[in-house]
């Protein structure tokens, strides 16, 4: 069990918790969602300024816990440049990440940051945390507005 | 004569002795749900061995005997929580479908600009209902406040009260904060204004036991998985005067008097809003759990308990940035808490990992939740059947959370 919660809160994570990147209003903004976690009560907002049909910047605000905070502070950093399109392959392979039965086949090298994540598959009750900054920014592009994990 | 022996306690609820992870059930999340005693499993299955039929329509034995169970549980309840000869009790599935049972019978009785008065620290299931009921009527609803310690705010409440108060709704207990509501006071105040009152009786009975002709309400509703019975039964008890005058809340068989192809006259409650084949093994649990718990010290039970609780949040304060929840006096065992340096779904994901079993999230109590500012609490909810061990297994717990977040 130890071992597993090693994983999860793993420095990267715990480091992003406490000292999130791109935290805070975005101003301005081209778009923005809210995502909400039913089961918690979590709210995060999310931000996106983009350059033609590319994500220029994204910021985000809310409360939530580590993994949730950590994943969007994470999140912030690797979109920077995607279109919805590859943004939509990134969420995929997010949610692969995430609820993947075996470990996944990737490299952990290509993941960058985004490894830090992998130790939530041994938690499958938060997994919903870490995808919640994700489906927001998803909306945020497709300006629908506001979403649940749900 | 009842009596409470802590230890031996222990060995009535089999569960308690289980492994979750490798590591001994440390379970402190007794306000959602309580476990069950032997006593109560041995109920059941007796019944499902010896005695199960449908009740109250067959001519054979076994149907009969069914019935006595069925019946002689409600009256057997009724008894040990004092229920008065003007009210009959309603088996419902729980305190939620007792409340909402309550709002419908009450809806031919509140008309547009009527005042319901509730308090900030309700549950959803003592919130909701009344909210729909308003949007029906147009009735308006006034939420009470709260001291810093979580204590009602007593006189703001009374305030409240004008001459379009038609129900005031309250919890006994609050399922977050542990206070406990004064509600004799609270009933006859309401009572003097002719204004209905409907207590939540949901975490009042597990800490010890009610006498619900001294409170005096007109509704008071309860869950038996929270009292040590099996899920999917409860009851509301109120006005028989109220009932019979009410329309009825779901139809079918049981609850009709006659049926013609031209209308149906209902019968008078409890089987006006007993439609249908009801949970009759769970009247029986019921039953099972209130004749287990009437061997118990009830005082001396929560007196313990209560001691537990205080322990276990003396020694939680000590963690630099906890902050308790609800420090009323004469409050029920239950801590709420927040940890600025983690949030609670952090919190219930490491005790998880060593056993430890709490609720954490908005407990179904959101309005509370945004008066008191925070998303979400820990809440470690304690029986008389935890002990000093599972409060240092918390506090060893919590001390794992402080390494990785402190
Ligand atoms: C104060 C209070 N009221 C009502 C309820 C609802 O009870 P149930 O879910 O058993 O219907 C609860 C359960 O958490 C509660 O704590």
């Amino acid at each position: 069990m130890d071992d597993n919660l090693e994983d999860l809160y793993q420095e990267i994570i715990l480091s992003h918790n406490k000292r999130p990147r791109n935290e805070g209003i975005l101003d301005p903004h081209d778009s923005e969602a809210e995502g909400y976690n039913p089961l918690c009560g979590d709210r995060l907002q999310v931000y996106v300024k983009l350059a033609g049909p590319t994500i220029q910047a994204v910021q985000f605000t809310g409360q939530g816990c580590a993994i949730s905070r950590a994943s969007a502070s994470i999140m912030t950093e690797v979109v920077k440049g995607m279109d919805e399109h590859s943004l939509d392959a990134k969420i995929a392979e997010v949610m692969e990440l995430l609820t993947a039965k075996e470990e996944p086949m990737i490299d952990p090298l290509e993941l960058g940051e985004l490894a830090a994540l992998l130790g939530v598959r041994k938690f499958p009750a938060r997994v919903k945390c870490a995808t919640l900054a994700w489906h927001t920014l998803a909306a945020a592009l497709k300006q629908s507005g506001s979403i649940t994990t749900e | 004569m009842p009596s409470f022996d802590p230890v031996a306690i222990r060995s009535d609820f089999p569960i308690l002795s289980r492994e979750v992870g490798g590591k001994p059930l440390v379970y402190l999340d007794n306000s959602a749900t309580t476990q069950k005693p032997l006593s109560v499993i041995d109920a059941l299955s007796r019944f499902f061995s010896h005695e199960n039929a449908n009740i109250h329509r067959g001519v054979h034995y076994l149907s009969r005997e069914a019935t006595n169970a069925y019946e002689g549980a409600r009256e057997y309840v009724k008894a040990q929580i004092r229920v008065p000869d003007t009210h009959e009790m309603i088996f419902v599935r729980g305190a939620t479908e007792g409340m909402n049972l309550a709002a419908h019978c009450l809806a031919s009785r509140v008309s547009e600009g009527d005042e319901i008065v509730l308090t900030i620290m309700e549950h959803h299931a003592n919130i909701v209902p009344w909210q729909v009921l308003a949007a029906k009527t147009g009735a308006v609803l006034r939420f009470a406040r709260l001291r810093d310690n979580g204590e009602l705010d007593l006189d703001e409440w009374k305030s409240l009260f004008s001459a379009r108060t038609r129900i005031a709704a309250f919890t006994q207990v609050s399922n977050v904060l542990g206070t406990v509501n004064p509600v004799v006071e609270m009933v006859a105040f309401a009572k003097e204004r002719e204004v209905l009152t409907l207590v939540d009786g949901a975490q009042a009975l597990p800490h010890g036991s009610v006498d619900l002709t001294e409170i005096g309400s007109d509704f008071y509703a309860f869950s038996g998985h929270k009292i040590f019975a099996p899920d999917g039964i409860g009851g509301l008890c109120a006005p028989r005067e109220i009932l019979d005058s009410a329309p009825p809340y779901q139809t079918g068989g049981d609850m009709i008097e006659k049926v013609t192809t031209e209308g149906t006259t209902y019968r008078k409650s409890p089987e006006r809003f007993e439609a249908g084949t009801p949970n009759i093994s769970g009247a029986v649990g019921l039953a099972a759990a209130f004749r287990y718990l009437e061997g118990i010290d009830r005082a001396a039970a929560a007196a313990y308990e209560e001691s537990l609780a205080v322990h276990a949040a003396e020694e939680l304060v000590k963690i630099p940035g906890i902050r308790i929840f609800g420090t009323a006096p004469g409050k029920a065992a239950i801590v709420s808490f927040h940890y600025s340096a983690a949030h609670p779904h952090d919190v219930g994901t490491i005790l998880d990992t060593e056993g430890v079993a709490i609720r954490v999230g908005h407990h179904c109590a959101q309005p509370l939740m945004d008066y008191l500012g925070v998303p979400a609490t820990a809440r470690a909810s304690f029986a008389f059947y935890n002990n000093e061990s599972d409060v240092e297994a918390f506090l060893r717990a919590m001390r794992k959370v402080e390494r990785y977040f402190g």
